[in-house]
């Protein structure tokens, strides 16, 4: 069946019925280059939506006090609740084999000037630990450190854009700026992939800002990062008990919904798989779709290609031609082209994936691909297909008489 | 050569049933040239079809070479029509987008010759039908005369014990025909058995034998004196 007098033969007939084989050979290239690049869009969609949350840590939990609204304890309603340093003391006590850190997180706005330049920028006052938790990246220089929130010394981290602004083309490093009537020496330079938002902030030790506001040891907001291994059911575990623990703590009432607030990353997180993930069906069910359109594209071809062959079919059997060899003409030079055809489909559409790269970021498509295996196997199986899809009508072919097929002009 | 035997051949059609051949009794030896005339209806295509094994008998016997031809499935058929039987056909039944040499060297490709003595056989039948400076071009440029002497070097290449001729020279005009006959009688005289159907008196006088048929059943089987397509020529 394989000898090379057989191929000879086929190659010869696909030659000569340029427009069949053209046919045969588009629709499956078509289908696999259809099927290729849109499973890559798909992915290079689910690329672009994980970097939006790839900006920040994903295990953390935000604590932010509010105003009670009901009496508790002995306490009236409308009381400000407001958290200090003993609060973060005491979630590490009492947690400390759920958290790998802890930061807490005083934001204030206010100018911000260099020599002659000035602007507005949001500063925070946060621990070393808040590092991790923005993922802030560091350019030049260095991040705040331990001793910088014991000495509670007046050093700051600048934002890029920061930078930009106040000094231009000037290093910033070593500078003192004044923030809110106080000299800050610049010992650092960040960035960070969250936008230009986030490159416009300014970091001070939390030490330094409490000092600066009277000595007092309060802060806005306590900011918890949990163990990662804890996992989503672990961390609404821990965000219930942080929930009633600090409740408790600071007499509020466990029906109140106004006390404390408590945002928990992992939710989010959770909420955003999901969505990747019915991103990633439709995606699936496109890609599915294409395949069976090709797979019934090669079919129509396959039929049509045995049905104008009958005669030609019918003589060949009338000369000596056995069923066998029938279907083996038919079915040979059915996968030979799909084969050819299908990879080149197949090839032509990872080039093209790989050249888009970044250049369709303007539509959320970051970075398309396509698993090598996955582009493989559908190549494989749109073959398969079209040889199955060849191999019924050749069968029937096969079986019809000579004289039937020669009467048929 | 050939024998039968209380040939029978029914078609059926829809409910009725057509009972073409009615006990059919014939035989050909080696080297004859028979016609066989008819009617249209009267079953001479029907006969000629299960000589040539592109049907089958429903009663009776037929042997073929001291073969007997019976229960063959399409495999084994195939293999007979191959070894045994050559076709002409009335319509020629080339494959189109293959040249004549090819189309030549199709039944030898089945016999599993290999390529090159494929083609030299080819062309060697290609010379005796005088078409070969025509080997290398399609049917469609050549005129029906060249096509049918094309479709007769095909039928030969496989060297065959029996050439089966259904109207060979039913699409051609008067001169061409004869033309084709006068090819025909060439190759009897080289001592090949030929079976041609037909329904012109002038080319059955140019066989040796003429079988009459007449609704299923043999109505005449005469010898006769063969008339020489190439005094028309």
């Amino acid at each position: 069946m394989f000898s090379r007098d057989n191929w000879k033969e086929i190659f010869e007939t696909i030659q000569k019925n340029k427009l069949r084989t053209f046919l045969s050979g588009f629709t499956v290239a078509l289908g696999i280059l259809i099927f290729v690049v849109l499973f890559g869009f798909g992915n290079g969609l689910i690329n672009t939506f994980q970097s939006f949350f790839e900006d920040d840590a994903q295990n953390l939990i935000f604590v932010f006090p509010g105003r009670t609204t009901e009496p508790y304890k002995g306490y009236k309603s409308g009381r400000q609740i407001e958290f200090d340093n003993s609060d973060l003391v005491d979630i590490e006590k009492n947690f400390s084999m759920f958290l790998e850190y802890t930061t807490p997180r005083i934001t204030r706005g206010g100018l911000v000037s260099y020599k002659n330049e000035s602007n507005n920028y949001s500063t925070r006052a946060v621990a070393p630990s808040h590092q991790f938790a923005e993922k802030t990246i560091m350019m030049k220089g260095r991040y705040l450190n331990s001793l910088d929130i014991k000495n509670k010394t007046k050093n700051a981290i600048v934002g890029r854009l920061v930078e930009q602004d106040l000094f231009g083309e000037e290093n910033a490093m070593g500078k003192y700026i004044d923030i809110a009537g106080s000299a800050f020496k610049v010992i650092g330079v960040y960035q960070d992939d969250g936008g230009d938002d986030e490159e416009r902030r300014i970091y001070i030790p939390y030490t330094t800002r409490q000092l600066i506001e009277k000595n007092t040891d309060k802060v806005d907001q306590l900011i918890v990062a949990f163990k990662p291994e804890l996992g989503y059911a672990g961390a609404l575990a821990l965000d219930r008990s942080l929930n009633t623990f600090i409740r408790e703590k600071k007499y509020i009432s466990p029906e109140d919904q106004q006390g404390i607030f408590i945002r928990n990353v992992a939710e989010g997180l959770k909420q955003s798989q999901q969505f990747a993930g019915v991103l990633q069906l439709i995606v699936a069910f496109v890609a599915f779709g294409t395949i069976i359109a090709g797979i019934i594209g090669i079919s129509n071809i396959m039929v049509f290609v045995v049905k104008e062959r009958t005669k030609e079919l019918g003589i060949r059997k009338a000369l000596g031609a056995t069923p066998k060899s029938v279907i083996g003409t038919i079915l040979l030079e059915s996968i030979f082209i799909t084969t050819v055809s299908g990879f080149v489909g197949m090839i032509i559409g990872i080039s093209m994936l790989s050249s888009f790269g970044e250049k369709l970021k303007d539509f959320f498509i970051t970075d398309p691909y396509i698993d090598m295996g996955m582009a493989i196997g559908a190549t494989i199986v749109l073959i398969l297909f079209g040889a199955l899809a060849g191999y019924i009508p050749a069968k029937r072919a096969a079986r019809i008489k000579p004289i039937v097929a020669l009467r048929d002009e | 050569m050939i024998e039968i035997k209380n040939l029978h051949k029914s078609y059926k059609m829809g409910s009725n049933s057509l009972h073409v051949l009615k006990g059919i009794n014939f035989s050909v030896e080696e080297g004859e040239l028979v016609a066989i005339m008819g009617s249209s209806g009267s079953g001479k295509s029907t006969l000629l079809n299960i000589l040539g094994m592109l049907d089958e008998l429903d009663e009776g016997s037929y042997d073929l070479d001291g073969v007997p031809i019976k229960n063959l499935n399409e495999t084994k058929a195939a293999n007979y029509r191959n070894k045994f039987l050559g076709f002409v056909f009335q319509s020629f039944n080339l494959i189109n987008y293959k040249s004549a040499m090819e189309n030549v060297a199709l039944p030898l490709y089945y016999q599993r010759v290999g390529r090159k003595e494929r083609q030299e056989k080819a062309l060697k039948y290609l010379d005796q039908v005088g078409l070969k400076e025509w080997a290398e071009h399609l049917p469609s440029e050549l005129s029906g005369g060249q096509k049918q002497r094309v479709a007769i070097a095909r039928a030969m290449a496989a060297e065959p014990k029996v050439l089966l001729a259904d109207e060979p020279t039913g699409a051609l005009d008067s001169k061409t025909s004869y033309e084709v006959m006068d090819l025909i009688q060439k190759i009897n005289d080289q001592g090949n058995t030929i079976l041609i159907v037909t329904h012109e008196p002038d080319i059955a006088d140019m066989c040796k034998r003429i079988v009459h048929l007449k609704d299923g059943i043999i109505l005449e089987d005469k010898k006769i004196k063969q008339v020489r397509a190439s005094e028309y020529v």
